[in-house]
């Protein structure tokens, strides 16, 4: 028998990139699990309907491509795009919402750019944007209203055909002005107490939506206790909406009160799983602290003087288009050396 | 307890080190032959050698005599395959044992503290120690720093990080005292300020031993972390003093050394026996072994022979890993000998170490990044790497990667990135080499051009000195011909000058009209534009009047016998042409008529030659009184 010839080293640990996404699909499991708890299906369905389109899509483009369908296939990288835009999505943004978002982040802003890896951008984010701005109406009138406001609280089965109807507008009565929206239509005109008397804010902070962001904390500690994640990227975004919040926005009158900023909206599932995309973030730790730090100030600038409500998508494409700049000025200081070599080679001279 | 600091990064691999720590340390006695790999050598083939005694010494300062492991008799000294990642031969002495084991004479210096340091460190050198730890630098060079590089630390490794290996552990759980023997010799040649042991926690056994043979003296056991790589010598360093060694400089910079356990021991035997390295320990281990352990292994022993002593089963083995499984290398065969640097040999299964997936794309996780000790951006050295942008790997400090393995190791993308590290650095030092060339051909060239300029230049500036020189003679001789002209009868400078021009004048009239005379004086019948013709009559006008003398009528007459006899020639070829009716009688006739003539020519200058010599320096003579006038 022949002896392997193989370079150093010979060991390897056993977790794959395919491990690393289930890890981060399973992760996000409690909040998916929160949702379909106070928001019924649609999550659950978008989540489903988004990962199996994400997977046909990047079928076909890697078909296309003369790729091995099976071995990308398999990395389970579209599977996470597809589950991160069924999680982020409307619960009854129309099929064909999803699909154009999905068909964009897979297409264009990952495979177009070469696939896996080398993409600048994050692709699930790429998709939102896109149909947040193509679809205003689609994206902003199809957010249920949590499970115990109902009227007439739709089944399985209603909400399925709700999305699969097309239709731009869900039935009224499930549907709701998320907290942030209201908090942000009605600040200034309003004192906080006036705001929050809306059945949308419940008893503590954003009903239905502390519970859903709370349970992607909880996910998103998983991850980063598996050493999936590093602490950088969530620090540095929720770092910076806490400095962005405590600087301009004590005032609950003025602005929506830090719970708010922090409980509702996409929040702990942009700060945990969304601007942790490996590919489009940072490459050091300092460079990841401060493109996370970047996120977490642009979220509270777009949400307190910005026309969206929520504003996760823009801010991680905003900080994706300066990871160059960032990696560029933040290498770390090697072992020996007095300090980092910042920017590129110097040519030398001759 | 030690102050501890930790390094960046690091993995924790499975440490796979109970397969071999669990059975005591077995002497793999004597193979079919030994195979010694050297740089230089003097042994003969043929030649019976004992135990012990060197077989090979060393020119340079660079290197270490070889010892022969045990007695016997030398085969061949031949090309073999040594263990080096590239697989590449070097010349050996295969030496076949004669199972004597009989050894030469040893001295050996327990008293070594009243010899001299140099002493001890030629002895060192002499009994062929070198560096254990995996590097094989010539540790009596590494114990004798540069005066400006005191040491002030000195530390012994003991951390054997890397999975697998225990040969340190079993050494120093056996071997305790004579790994504190060896450290204190090392210590007396530094005179440190501190001596410390690193472990790693996962040896407890080798730790109390140590504690125990070094109860009572001032060398520290620091119990460290078990952590891959602690027992890299930049990364034992930071851990146990805090300090960096700088980039491009070695521990030494900072008052550091580091020593191997092994090291320790081959110090403590060559000095207190007078024992050659000629064996250490070295684990075997993997699941194709039956009984894994570690053994005594003579220098040049093929792996085979290891492997059979820890019961290989040769179908179970897929991989053979000469070191550890994260920077090893792989062996082609088993025919390599085992030398000085190896401490480990894994005979892998399939499954131990299975072929590591098909390389997926960069994700940019960082876990690289993570792992790194040297704190590097994995990620971004393989990006330039794969792209061959050394200029950017470079600048971001490829050069400080150790090779340690923690990145691939924890890749979830299985990409191979000390290998692209490797061949990156490979790049470089090649295009470095290249550029070194070129610019040595263009420091050649240019001196050669500067050459050939100040040639030319010192050849220009003779020219100009002798043109001067020239001038001046020139300026000198006017200067004469004036202060001559001047004590004559010509006072003004220009009467000087005329009077050169005509003394010269004067010459060539003279010569003119000697040479004339000599022309018109003995015949007017001559035809001065018979001169220059190729008749002897002008040529002999031509030449000076002294030298018309008697040779020169023998010459004369001896031209018109030939004359003559050529127009006998003539007069005969004419004939026949006028009898045949040939269309150059014309010719012919003329060619008569004029050899006739030259004949009658050539008889009158031998007259004429006869009569001459007396009157031609009498027709010179008028001349020469002119130029007086």
């Amino acid at each position: 028998m022949a002896l392997v010839q193989q370079s150093s080293p010979h060991a390897h640990r056993a977790r794959p990139t395919s491990r690393v996404m289930l890890w981060v699909i399973i992760a996000a499991v409690p909040g998916l699990l929160a949702q379909t708890v106070f928001f019924g299906w649609g999550n659950l369905i978008n989540v489903v309907w988004c990962i199996a389109l994400a997977l046909a899509t990047e079928a076909a483009i890697l078909k296309w491509r003369s790729k091995p369908v099976g071995f990308f296939l398999k990395d389970n990288t579209a599977a996470v795009t597809g589950l991160l835009l069924g999680l982020s999505l409307p619960q009854f943004a129309p099929w064909w919402v999803s699909a154009v978002a999905v068909f964009s982040a897979i297409v264009v802003a990952k495979q177009l750019y070469g696939g896996l890896g080398s993409n600048p951008f994050n692709p699930a984010m790429v998709g939102y944007a896109l149909v947040l701005i193509s679809f205003p109406l689609a994206m902003t009138t199809n957010w249920a209203a949590p499970v115990g406001l109902w009227q007439d609280a739709p089944g399985f089965g209603e909400t399925l055909s709700a999305i699969a109807s097309g239709q731009q507008t869900a039935v009224d009565g499930w549907t709701m002005a998320t907290p942030l929206d209201e908090y942000k239509h009605k600040v200034g005109s309003h004192t906080a107490a006036e705001i929050t008397i809306h059945p949308t804010f419940g008893n503590f902070v954003a009903r239905g939506w502390e519970w859903v962001n709370a349970a992607f904390l909880a996910g998103g500690l998983v991850l980063l206790a598996l050493r999936i994640i590093s602490w950088h990227i969530p620090v540095g975004f929720l770092g910076g909406l806490v400095a962005m919040s405590l600087l301009f926005g004590t005032n609950a009158d003025q602005y929506a009160p830090l719970s708010l900023h922090l409980l509702a909206g996409g929040t702990m599932l942009g700060a945990f799983f969304i601007a942790t995309d490996p590919v489009s973030a940072a490459t050091s730790h300092q460079g990841k602290l401060i493109y996370a730090v970047g996120i977490g100030a642009l979220v509270y600038l777009i949400r307190s003087w910005g026309n969206y409500p929520d504003a996760v998508a823009f801010s991680v494409l905003l900080m994706n288009f300066a990871v160059p700049f960032i990696d560029y000025y933040t290498p770390p200081r090697t072992y020996g050396h007095h300090k980092a070599r910042r920017g590129l080679p110097t040519r030398k001279q001759g | 307890m030690t102050q501890l600091w930790n390094f960046g990064g690091g993995v924790h691999p499975p440490e796979n080190k109970s397969q071999s720590n669990s059975r005591p340390i077995r002497p793999a006695g004597l193979p079919a032959k030994l195979i010694l790999p050297l740089q230089q050598h003097i042994g003969e083939p043929g030649q019976k050698v004992l135990k012990g005694e060197v077989i090979a010494q060393v020119g340079n300062g660079m290197g270490v005599p070889v010892h022969a492991p045990t007695s016997g008799i030398v085969e061949r000294i031949s090309l073999e395959p040594v263990p080096h990642p590239s697989g590449m031969s070097d010349t050996c002495v295969v030496l076949i044992p004669d199972g004597e084991e009989r050894w030469c004479e040893l001295v050996p210096q327990p008293g070594y503290r009243k010899l001299e340091r140099d002493q001890v460190l030629a002895l060192i050198r002499q009994a062929g120690i070198v560096g254990l730890g995996g590097a094989g630098f010539p540790t009596n060079i590494k114990l004798r720093p540069s005066v400006d590089r005191k040491v002030d630390t000195l530390i012994l490794n003991g951390a054997e990080c890397e999975p697998y290996i225990t040969a340190d552990d079993m050494t120093m759980r056996e071997k305790a005292d004579q790994v504190m023997a060896g450290l204190r010799i090392m210590a007396w040649l530094l005179r440190p300020a501190r001596v410390v042991i690193g472990i790693e926690e996962n040896k407890p056994e080798a730790i109390a031993a140590l504690r125990q043979a070094a109860d009572g003296s001032k060398t520290e056991i620091a119990v460290i972390p078990t952590i891959y790589p602690s027992g890299g010598e930049k990364q034992l360093i930071q851990i146990l003093t805090g300090q960096e060694v700088p980039s491009g400089g070695i521990p030494a910079d900072i008052g550091v050394m580091c020593q191997n356990i092994g090291t320790a021991v081959a110090v403590a035997d060559a000095i207190l026996q007078g024992k050659p390295l000629i064996s250490r320990v070295m684990t075997a281990t993997g699941e194709a072994l039956a009984e894994p352990g570690n053994f005594e292994v003579l220098v040049g022993t093929p792996t085979s022979h290891l492997l059979t002593c820890a019961g290989v089963d040769k179908q179970r083995m897929s991989r053979l890993v000469l070191g550890g499984p994260m920077m090893g290398y792989t062996l082609p065969n088993t025919d390599i000998p085992l030398i000085k640097t190896s401490n480990c040999v894994i005979a892998a299964s399939a499954s131990e170490l299975p072929a590591p997936a098909p390389e997926q794309p960069c994700i940019r996780c960082g876990q690289c990044a993570e792992a790194c000790p040297m704190e590097l951006l994995p990620q971004q050295l393989f990006w330039h790497a794969k792209a061959t942008e050394f200029e950017k790997a470079e600048h971001l400090n490829l050069f400080d990667c150790i090779e340690c393995g923690a990145c691939s190791y924890v890749c979830p993308s299985s990409i191979p990135l000390v290998q692209y590290y490797r061949f990156a650095k490979g790049e470089i030092r090649l295009q470095r080499a290249e550029q070194q060339k070129s610019d040595r051909a263009r420091v050649r060239f240019e001196a050669r051009q500067q050459r050939l300029d100040r040639e030319q230049q010192e050849k220009d500036q003779r020219r100009k000195d002798r043109a001067l020189a020239a001038a001046k003679a020139q300026e000198q001789k006017t200067a004469d011909a004036q202060t001559r002209a001047q004590d004559g009868t010509v006072t003004d400078e220009r009467a000087g000058k005329s009077a050169l021009v005509e003394q010269a004048l004067a010459r060539k009239k003279a010569k003119t009209a000697a040479a004339s005379a000599e022309r018109t004086e003995p015949s007017t019948q001559l035809s001065e534009e018979a001169a220059p013709s190729e008749t002897f009559a002008p040529e002999n006008a031509d030449k000076t009047p002294a030298a018309e003398t008697a040779p020169s009528v023998e010459e004369l007459e001896q031209q018109l016998t030939q004359a003559q006899a050529k127009l006998e020639k003539m007069q005969s070829m004419l004939e026949d042409a006028r009898s045949g009716q040939a269309p150059n009688v014309d010719k012919l006739e003329r060619a008569v008529d004029k050899n006739i003539e030259r004949v009658r020519r050539a008889q009158r200058a031998i007259d004429d030659a006869q009569q001459q010599a007396v009157p031609a320096n009498r027709n010179a003579e008028p001349a020469l009184s002119r130029s007086n006038d």
